[in-house]
């Protein structure tokens, strides 16, 4: 893959607030073309409100935001052209058939095809790509959960978008569907080129997708680097359990191997049942998110969302 | 308006037809009223009115077109809150020039709708009722210019209704005022012998001024004796019709974009529980 120097996602001091309620207090973060990353935290942590000020959904309170150079508040409808949004359900245009909706979604992209990005993917070809030619001609009320998803996917990359936003896209999808799910956001990335932010609570998702994880907690990016580099923040506190003696040990400590060969020089033979356990992505996530929180509480769910009804004015376009 | 908006806008306009006429639901829909209307008019074609001279069948069809006409406003008021629960129109938001061609194809379904509903009621009805003036060029053409009017003065006033109502259940609040409307109009039985407050509170509304065109247009010119002062008023159907419109034209993209500004995924989801709530 390659990741060129160019900035397609800015993001400085993005703050949020419902009422009095503060979901994003000071998020920082920024993309390059052709990155695929991913923006994880707790329930109520602020991730799909950060999704929709990036998608142009929400106004923010305050802060400077950058998409493909333009502020999402005032994106028109050529930036628009240029970004995909895959929202955590989508129900619409059910009486449609699948083919019949890319094509005619198709129509919308046909101006802003250029030179180096021809627009719209053809149905047929898209169709092939995410795997559902076979559905072609069946309604889409008709579709299975992951079929659905499939579609929904193919909507949003339909104009060969340049960053496309995928919010929880795997959410409620059985293995089978995932797994697909995954070969074609790992497609996308390598093939056209496109930068991906996407949600997820799945860490080993994360993990196998993204090159970068983000995490956002108490209303702030906490962490943000390769799984690796997050599990070495966390230096290395590794598992090591072993019984000398006939009695079990556990110990956490920074440099496992290094432990184990002291272990070994000390005791010789009579260490038995040595286990050491790399520090996880799991763990690494905990630990951070736990860490934040006990400083500040996060904002729980569903009052970010029922403030967010009455809160006039607080969308955009 | 852009290129895009009005190609987009046609295609699903199109579409939105065909599934509309190809849909077992929607063809009973498209049925049930002009049917019932039907069966109404059989039973009223040999019922006279006042002194006789006329049928009450003959002074009632031209008024049922107009009414269908009218219910155009129900229609696109239902559709655009439905599309809104759907999440139609936030994927209308999220694709360029997606909101105007969301629109423009909504406007050609529904009012190639209604002109399909009146010809299912029209064609029928006419051998059921004699005495209109269906050789006369120029009855079509005033039937012509009431409808495409009454349309303009409808379609964006359901726009803005569909825009105030959040959920397709709220909608319903919506059909008492409408029946009360249509029961004062003067389509089921003239309008002048009805109390002079009623006529007064009948002539607000487009209803009243639709049926009066369709009847200045099909029936004789003897029969203008039953309307409120002996005439057809052309001018003040215009000048009627075209305050709703240009009221209509005026607030509904105001409405519209405050409605769209406020679409979103979550308060999408939002309104999905709140929905599942009550059902639970």
């Amino acid at each position: 893959m390659t990741t060129h120097e160019r900035v397609v996602l800015d993001v400085e001091g993005l703050r949020m607030r419902y009422g009095t309620t503060e979901v994003l207090k000071d998020v920082n973060l920024r993309v390059h073309h052709g990155e695929v990353v991913c923006l994880l935290g707790p329930n109520g942590a602020g991730k799909t409100t950060t999704l929709e000020i990036l998608e142009g959904f929400r106004m923010r309170s305050a802060g400077r935001v950058e998409v493909l150079g333009t502020d999402p508040a005032h994106g028109g409808d050529d930036w628009r052209a240029r970004v995909g949004v895959v929202l955590q359900s989508w129900r619409d245009h059910g009486r449609w058939r699948v083919r019949e909706l890319l094509a005619h979604l198709g129509i919308y992209y046909a101006e802003y095809s250029t030179a180096q990005i021809r627009r719209p993917w053809d149905p047929d070809e898209l169709l092939a790509a995410v795997g559902l030619t076979a559905q072609a001609d069946k309604k889409v009320r008709m579709l299975s959960g992951g079929q659905r998803r499939r579609l929904d996917v193919a909507v949003g990359i339909v104009g060969r978008p340049e960053l496309l936003f995928l919010d929880e896209p795997t959410a409620g999808l059985d293995p089978v569907a995932r797994r697909e799910f995954h070969d074609l956001v790992e497609r996308l990335a390598d093939e056209q080129d496109t930068t991906i932010v996407l949600t997820t609570h799945d860490l080993h998702e994360a993990q196998k997708l993204t090159n970068r994880i983000m995490i956002l907690s108490g209303g702030r990016i906490i962490a943000d680097g390769t799984a690796e580099e997050l599990a070495e923040r966390i230096v290395g506190e590794d598992e090591v359990r072993w019984s000398h003696d006939g009695q079990s040990y556990v110990r956490s400590v920074p440099e496992s191997t290094k432990f184990a060969f002291e272990l070994f020089r000390k005791h010789g033979e009579s260490i038995t049942d040595l286990e050491i356990r790399k520090t996880t992505l799991e763990d690494t996530y905990l630990s951070l998110v736990r860490q934040s929180t006990g400083e500040q509480e996060t904002v729980p769910e569903d009052a970010a969302g029922a403030a967010s009804a009455d809160s006039e004015g607080g969308t955009v376009r | 308006m852009n290129k895009t908006v009005m190609r987009a806008g046609w295609s699903r306009g199109v579409t939105e037809l065909r599934q509309s006429f190809t849909n077992g639901g929607d063809l009973f829909n498209h049925f049930f009223w002009p049917v019932l209307m039907l069966v109404v008019l059989f039973l009223m074609r040999d019922v006279s009115f006042g002194d006789g001279e006329f049928e009450l069948g003959t002074l009632v069809l031209p008024g049922i077109l107009g009414m269908n006409a009218a219910m155009a406003m129900v229609t696109m008021s239902q559709l655009l809150t439905a599309d809104r629960e759907d999440g139609t129109l936030l994927r209308a938001k999220a694709t360029p020039h997606g909101t105007p061609a969301y629109l423009v194809g909504k406007i050609i379904s529904v009012s190639v709708g209604v002109v399909v509903d009146l010809a299912i009621f029209l064609i029928p009805a006419l051998f059921i009722i004699p005495g209109l003036r269906v050789g006369s060029s120029e009855a079509w053409l005033t039937l012509g210019w009431v409808l495409v009017l009454g349309l303009v003065a409808t379609l964006p006033i359901g726009a803005v209704l569909g825009s105030l109502f959040s959920s397709t259940r709220s909608q319903g609040l919506l059909t008492l005022p409408i029946m009360a409307m249509i029961g004062i109009s003067g389509i089921f039985y003239p309008v002048t012998s009805m109390p002079e407050w009623v006529q007064g509170l009948a002539q607000v509304f487009p209803v009243y001024w639709l049926g009066l065109g369709m009847r200045s247009a099909l029936l004789p010119d003897s029969a203008v004796i039953v309307e409120i002062g002996d005439a057809w008023r052309h001018l003040e159907t215009v000048g009627v019709l075209s305050v709703w419109a240009v009221v209509g034209l005026v607030l509904a993209p105001i409405v519209l974009r405050r409605m769209a500004r406020r679409e979103s995924g979550s308060t999408m989801a939002e309104r999905r529980e709140k929905a599942l709530q009550r059902v639970g």
